[in-house]
């Protein structure tokens, strides 16, 4: 056995790994077990009686001593290897230590990507994947000023308001975390494949199902109480009445986090379910601010308000341009009117700005300064 | 006419090279209202066109010609329900449809994403040959169909996409379907795509007009003439004709347009497939400023108006 293990996927990881995959075990069983026994090897090697006098039913007790597993652990090892995968087990240092806290932690999670920070402090950012242009930009935006501040963002990488959600930290060269309902080797949806590749390089990857789970709708809710399990507060950017986002919300709540929520159009499914939470006493959020401030963070004037000057040499007429954009968008005729420039001028001047990073042009031909 | 001085602008490029354009904006905004002001900065008729005009409208009995010549450029907006054979013409004996009945004139199609799949099909060899061909039972006519295409939508199905005061409630699959429905060859003859904001209260009760089509008209005579020298060995006459010799003759860029166009490719999602309409609507920029060379201004500029190549969304 030894030569198909390394360092990162060790005889302990092999053991816990095994326990795990035995029809049955679940995370409450395996950590009964190892309350018990100590640890998963000698679970492993208990003998029937022992294992029900631990208060297990009899045809577990009988499937671990049968050494019926789901999947083979060593091939599970193997595909680990090949995937450049790693185990993080409930007792290791890179375990986070707010999942403990809460009921039915996953024993261990499959990992790609960086180390999890130690002293993390997360938010988790969830919402519909059938999400609005509005919720996507909030997302983002919001995303986005928190990574700056140093704050890791949790998702789960589903379409719409997660996928905006993870897209903002990494925008902002900060750490987000993406947590799968699917096996580490399943992208799902397949179009965020790139967006995948950067967490891997910029973030971590993580989840509790074996290799090659595929979606499946049972298995999303369960994931869900991860990514609230793992961060100190949820912002639910948009959700429907019955939707997945408000599962979340609910773990959250029950697992003593707070949860947050962005308002929308009162006539917009999508933000029934987040005004629902805000009804039931969510924390409507506008800005950062209103996030911190339930944590007694504050944020320095300086720090987030600053104007963001741009790096690159501008020439007068952008200069001009630039004066008059703000981090809200500004119309191309407010710009017109307000520099006297020509259209053709500021259209051209301002594809250049684009070009060059320091402009961003959205829906409606709005401009605004790029962030950051 | 208040405001809007981007739609003024590009709508002035779009006839001064004959270019077919497509106005993006939610409703209200003014789109029909910019259309209808198309054919007062198009060049008067000539005497030519104005008789072919007449023909046409005889052959369709319309009594829109009340005896005499038709001097006025037509403008045509057929409703999104028209059928094939009202668009194109047909019937027994064939009868011109409307893209010839826009002929010399401007054929706005409103609500371009309502029309059937089919009629906008059928625009399409019209708009390359610019006349159209009617066969039935036996009896073929041919009708003259030189029209400028002028189509107007909604930036998204709520209509509210980019807007300064609604809120789009519309999903991005919701947005990306709508859209899909005018992909592919039709808006491959659609030089310039622009969007166009609602105006908010107060510019919309501004004393301001604006700079008056007269001015306008104007610069466009002096660009359509600088086209009709440039082009008065060649069979064509306007820019928006121009096929690969001519674009390799006549739009030469620097080093400095040729790099932008690369950076645009790279950085903003604009397909290097759409070259060669970036080189048209630059060439008619260029002529607008009574320019010989393509400045990289004008192709920056061109590069503005191709806004459903760009990944905007986000
Ligand atoms: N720039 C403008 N100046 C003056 N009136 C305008 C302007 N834009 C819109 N309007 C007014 O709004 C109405 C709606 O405009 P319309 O052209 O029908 O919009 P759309 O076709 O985009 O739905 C017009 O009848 C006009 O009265
Ligand atoms: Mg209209
Ligand atoms: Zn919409």
């Amino acid at each position: 056995m030894k030569d198909i293990l390394d360092s990162s996927l060790s005889d302990k990881v092999y053991f816990w790994l095994s326990l795990k995959l035995i029809r049955g075990v679940g995370n409450s069983i395996f950590l009964r077990l190892l309350q018990v026994f100590g640890s998963p090897d000698k679970a492993l090697e208990a003998d029937e009686d022992d294992l029900i006098d631990a208060g297990i039913r009899r045809d577990i007790a009988r499937n671990i001593r049968k050494k019926d597993f789901l999947l083979d652990p060593e091939e599970e090892i193997k595909k680990l290897r090949r995937l450049n995968a790693r185990i993080i087990t409930y007792d290791d240092p890179e375990y986070p230590s707010i999942l403990k806290e809460i009921d039915y932690p996953p024993v261990l999670l499959y990992a790609l990507g960086r180390k999890i920070p130690y002293n993390q402090f997360f938010i988790a950012i969830v919402g519909s994947r059938n999400a609005s242009h509005y919720g996507m930009r909030a997302a983002e935006n919001i995303s986005y000023r928190l990574a700056k501040l140093g704050i890791e963002i949790v998702s789960g990488m589903a379409r719409g308001i997660d996928t905006y959600a993870h897209k903002g930290a990494l925008k902002a060269d900060g750490y987000t975390i993406a947590v799968l309902g699917t096996g580490i080797d399943v992208i799902y949806p397949r179009e965020n494949k790139g967006l995948f590749q950067q967490i891997r390089e910029n973030g971590t990857i993580i989840t509790e199902f074996p290799t090659g789970t595929p979606p499946d709708g049972k298995n999303f809710p369960i994931r869900n109480r991860i990514i609230s399990g793992i961060s100190r507060g949820v912002l639910v950017v948009e959700a429907a009445k019955r939707s997945g986002s408000l599962i979340t919300a609910s773990f959250a709540l029950n697992q003593g986090r707070e949860v947050f929520a962005i308002p929308g159009m009162i006539d917009s499914i999508r933000s029934q379910g987040t005004h629902f939470l805000i009804k039931q006493g969510a924390k409507l959020v506008e800005d950062v601010e209103d996030i911190l401030e339930e944590f007694g963070i504050k944020i320095e004037e300086s720090q987030d308000k600053k104007d963001h000057k741009p790096l690159v040499k501008l020439s007068n007429q952008e200069k001009k341009i630039y004066e008059c954009l703000d981090e809200t968008p500004v119309h191309i005729d407010e710009i017109i009117r307000s520099t006297e420039l020509d259209p053709s001028e500021v259209l051209s001047t301002l594809l250049r700005m684009e070009l060059k990073g320091i402009v961003r042009q959205m829906p409606g031909r709005l401009f605004v300064k790029n962030m950051g | 006419m208040k405001g809007q001085e981007n739609a003024k602008r590009a709508l002035e490029i779009a006839v001064s090279g004959a270019h077919n354009i497509l106005m993006i904006g939610p409703p209200g905004s003014g789109k029909t209202m910019l259309a209808k002001r198309i054919p007062t900065i198009m060049p008067p008729m000539s005497f030519e066109e104005a008789l072919e005009t007449t023909k046409i409208y005889s052959v369709a009995g319309s009594l829109l010609n009340k005896g005499g010549l038709i001097k006025k450029r037509p403008f045509r907006a057929p409703h999104h329900t028209i059928s094939d054979v009202g668009m194109v013409g047909g019937g027994h004996p064939p009868r011109p449809g409307e893209i010839s009945l826009a002929n010399n004139g401007v054929l706005f199609l409103d609500e371009l994403p309502e029309f059937k799949r089919n009629v906008l099909e059928v625009l399409r060899q019209p708009l390359e040959e610019r006349r159209i061909n009617i066969t039935r039972a036996g009896i073929s006519v041919t009708y003259p169909a030189k029209f400028m295409l002028v189509a107007a939508m909604n930036p998204c199905p709520c209509g509210y996409l980019g807007d300064r005061i609604h809120t789009c409630t519309c999903s991005v699959a919701q947005i990306q379907r709508y859209r899909s429905r005018i992909s592919g060859p039709l808006l491959d003859r659609i030089d310039l795509h622009i969007e166009v904001p609602a105006l908010s209260y107060k510019e919309l009760s501004s004393k301001e007009e604006g700079i008056g089509s007269k001015e306008v008209l104007e610069r466009v005579l002096r660009a359509r003439e600088i086209q009709r020298e440039r082009f008065k060995n060649f069979k064509i006459n306007t820019n928006s004709e121009m096929q690969a010799s001519h674009l390799k003759k006549f739009c030469k860029l620097d080093k400095e347009s040729q790099s932008l166009i690369k950076d645009a490719v790279e950085h903003l999602g604009i397909s290097a497939r759409v070259y060669s309409r970036i080189l048209k609507i630059a060439r008619t920029i260029a002529d607008l400023d009574e320019s010989d060379d393509i400045k990289v201004d004008h192709v920056a500029e061109a590069i503005q108006y191709r806004i459903l190549d760009r990944k905007l969304l986000f």
